[in-house]
């Protein structure tokens, strides 16, 4: 009996003395960032592992001073940040259990990333609770800034309805005699949100245009769309919308193009920009493709020095152009330095988060303004093009790209989208 | 005499261990909290597993227990943590009682999927329905005590040891009476059972009740617990997976095993996590294939030895 007592205190103590010996602070010449993103399942190779790519090399270049002007100042704020890798897999439970550990046990300075909705959505009040600096460099849903005010919690790229706003102008724009429109989108937070700001958005600028009664929302990651990719061929409507991202969007185009899907309807694919460079030949003609901002694709052609820098320098190490996730994870860190750099680099969490609220900040492809969410939220340009497969160079570009401002697609400040677009999208300065 | 011991031992381990969380860090405090939570879910799996049942699909109760929580505070903003247990567990109670009447006249397989079928129905729903959270699910706000809110975790996690400690007694006390005993003897034969007198479907329909209201409240606990609730990671199979991985890697031989199996998996997926971001599920694969190989009576059989060994000299 007393042995075992003895044990399991000894145990006890064991278990604490590893705790302490995680816990020995940090020098202030060297900095930390936790850079979650999906490094397993189906949305790693498409989305998760570009995103962690980018987040890497522009920590790497900032480390060794090699951004260009006005980024060429060595560190954050003078300190070498390392990045600690983590992965978003397995559910916003488990993403906030783990998001505990990185700041009670692993005690890095700041956390920059995130791509899913849902962990972004469980981690805000997480991370205000611990008072942690965080910003979230990828993931979309208006609600994360509009349901609460935030003090430690940053996104320094537009949301979801951005994308879907911008969508519908351009559907308005290049497709004027469209007369009825379905959507195919996973059967989650993110899917709902996107169709229905679409929606909601067509009512009011093509109010003559007419949802199908029969849109399609299949379970997300379900990988296989036969009887959807049937049902919407039948459906009279001339064009889909639709906002699957990573393995599924990939899955539904491979699956729509060998069913002629997209020769008789019109896609419009507000993440569609990650499968540009990924898909090559396969990816058909005439697609309306987001990048979820001025990102990846949309941009190659921008010929600011810090847009070329990040485009051939990704091209040199990775051996293929950056999409979407690479450039907003890239401008996350970029945000991450401009807070240290303004701060210092033995800031505190609240000095870090005065530093990055309400800034304007020139980016890799776009200027960021933090004007939404009390300065916490980013606004920025969002745009659409239409693939073609360019047979001279062998790679796809984009056509007819146009941008519309950040004051066009996204609500003012302090409202909320949904009201916003159903109140006809008063304020809008396109 | 070997039971009072575990009694003992449970008292004076819970003594410990409350002591110890308030000198410890957070994320030790953490650990525990998560490690308890499911171990209360693991010793319900335990009383099946020793009647020869296992279920793939007890995360269908675990996922009750914590959409209970999650609902009482979202809609009725219930936020009193023993009102949150209780609902945890009546609510996955109840359905597990009902649904006990199905479940009783199945063995083996057809037990362990059927589960596994009913818990995908729940998945589902959730999913599919924003007044549910759909995929994003819940944050749950913060617990209280009889009206006070505490302002660390500590309270919380003398409450959940507390809890494991009253379910380990009771589970403990309830194998030694003569329904508890007839786990083992309707493993080994059912008819003898049934030829001694006992009803078989009754006796099985009260042991999967007990392990349902015990992942009922698992699942209140780890709700409260993390903050959060989503179907991923409270009602999907792979959430039954993984209660059964515990209950393989604890091992059956004793109501204390849960708890070390529990702690175990919690600490070793956060190291885990953290050594090999890209590759932490095969380690945890690893360990399980370890476990099955060399150790199949989990992590007690080797307590036990050590125990034994000692006990020689």
């Amino acid at each position: 009996m007393t042995n075992k007592l003895l044990k399991g205190a000894l145990g006890f103590a064991a278990v604490s003395a590893v705790a302490l010996a995680g816990g020995i602070a940090h020098a202030k010449d060297t900095i930390t960032i936790a850079v979650p993103s999906f490094l397993t399942g189906g949305a790693a190779g498409p989305f998760g592992i570009p995103a962690m790519n980018g987040a890497k090399m522009v920590t790497d270049a900032i480390n060794a001073g090699k951004l260009p002007a006005p980024y060429n100042t060595k560190g954050f704020g003078g300190a070498t940040a390392s990045v600690i890798p983590l992965d978003e897999g397995g559910g916003a439970t488990k993403q906030v259990a783990e998001y505990r550990n990185l700041v009670e046990k692993r005690n890095v300075d700041a956390i920059v990333g995130y791509i899913s909705s849902g962990n972004c959505q469980a981690l805000a009040p997480v991370a205000e609770e611990l008072k942690q600096f965080t910003i979230f460099a990828t993931c979309g849903t208006p609600r994360i800034f509009e349901e609460a005010a935030r003090k430690y919690v940053f996104r320094t790229m537009g949301h979801a309805t951005a994308d879907n706003v911008a969508a519908a102008m351009y559907v308005k724009e290049k497709f004027p005699d469209m007369k009825g429109y379905t959507g195919i989108n996973q059967n989650y937070a993110w899917g709902q949100d996107s169709w229905r700001d679409f929606d909601l958005t067509l009512q009011q600028i093509m109010p003559n245009t007419k949802a199908s009664d029969k849109t399609q929302f299949p379970k997300i990651f379900a990988g296989q769309y036969g009887s959807e990719i049937s049902a919407m061929s039948l459906d009279k409507a001339d064009l889909i919308h639709t906002s699957f991202w990573g393995g599924d969007l990939e899955a539904f185009i491979f699956q729509g193009n060998a069913r002629g899907l997209f020769k008789k309807k019109i896609g419009v694919f507000t993440v569609g920009g990650t499968a540009a460079y990924r898909l090559g030949k396969k990816l058909p003609n005439g697609l309306v493709l987001g990048a979820r901002g001025p990102y990846g694709i949309l941009v190659k052609d921008r010929p600011s020095a810090l847009n070329q820098w990040f485009i051939n320098t990704y091209k040199d190490i990775y051996g293929i152009y950056p999409s979407g996730p690479a450039y907003q994870y890239g401008q996350a860190i970029l945000a991450a330095k401009i807070a240290y750099d303004k701060a210092g680099s033995d800031a505190s969490n609240e000095q870090l988060a005065n530093a990055l609220r309400g800034i304007t900040f020139e980016s890799f492809s776009t200027t960021v303004e933090m004007t939404l969410g009390g300065g916490h939220q980013a606004a920025t340009e969002n745009g659409y093009g239409i693939t073609e497969y360019d047979s001279e160079n062998g790679e796809n570009v984009v056509k007819d790209v146009k941008f519309y401002p950040a004051s066009c697609v996204l609500p003012p400040e302090g409202q909320n989208s949904v009201d916003w677009i159903k109140g006809g999208m008063k304020g809008a300065k396109c | 005499m070997f039971n009072d011991r575990t009694a003992k031992f449970l008292l004076l381990a819970a003594l410990v261990i409350c002591v110890g969380g308030a000198f410890a860090p957070n994320w030790i405090v953490n650990q525990f909290m998560f490690g308890f939570s499911r171990a209360l879910a693991i010793l319900g799996l335990m009383v099946l597993w020793r009647t020869g049942l296992v279920s793939f699909g007890h995360a269908f109760y675990f996922g009750l227990g914590a959409y209970a929580v999650a609902i009482l505070d979202s809609k009725l903003g219930v936020s009193d943590v023993f009102l949150r247990l209780l609902a945890g567990a009546v609510v996955a109670g109840v359905a597990g009682f009902l649904i006990g009447f199905i479940m009783r006249n199945y063995r083996d397989i057809f037990f362990a999927m059927l589960n596994t079928a009913i818990s995908m129905v729940l998945f589902g729903i959730v999913v599919k329905t924003e007044s549910l959270g759909s995929t994003d699910g819940f944050a749950i706000s913060a617990s209280t005590i009889f009206g006070l809110a505490p302002e660390t975790k500590y309270p919380l996690f003398v409450i959940i040891t507390l809890v494991g400690l009253t379910a380990a007694l009771a589970v403990n006390f309830y194998l030694k009476t003569t329904f508890g005993k007839l786990t083992t003897a309707i493993r080994d034969n059912e008819i003898r059972v049934e030829y001694l007198g006992f009803s078989v479907a009754h006796a099985i329909h009260l042991k999967y009740t007990i392990s349902t209201i015990l992942a009922g409240g698992a699942g209140a606990l780890m709700a409260m617990s993390l903050g959060q609730v989503d179907p991923e990671s409270m009602i999907n199979w792979t959430v039954s997976g993984e209660l059964v991985f515990v209950t393989i890697l604890s091992g059956p031989g004793n109501v204390i095993a849960p708890f070390i199996g529990s702690l175990v998996f919690e600490v070793l997926r956060t190291y885990a996590f953290e050594l090999a971001p890209q590759a932490w599920q095969l380690i945890m694969g690893a360990t399980f294939l370890t476990i099955i190989f060399f150790l199949p009576g989990g992590i007690w059989s080797l307590i036990e030895k050590l125990g034994g060994k000692k006990n020689e000299k």
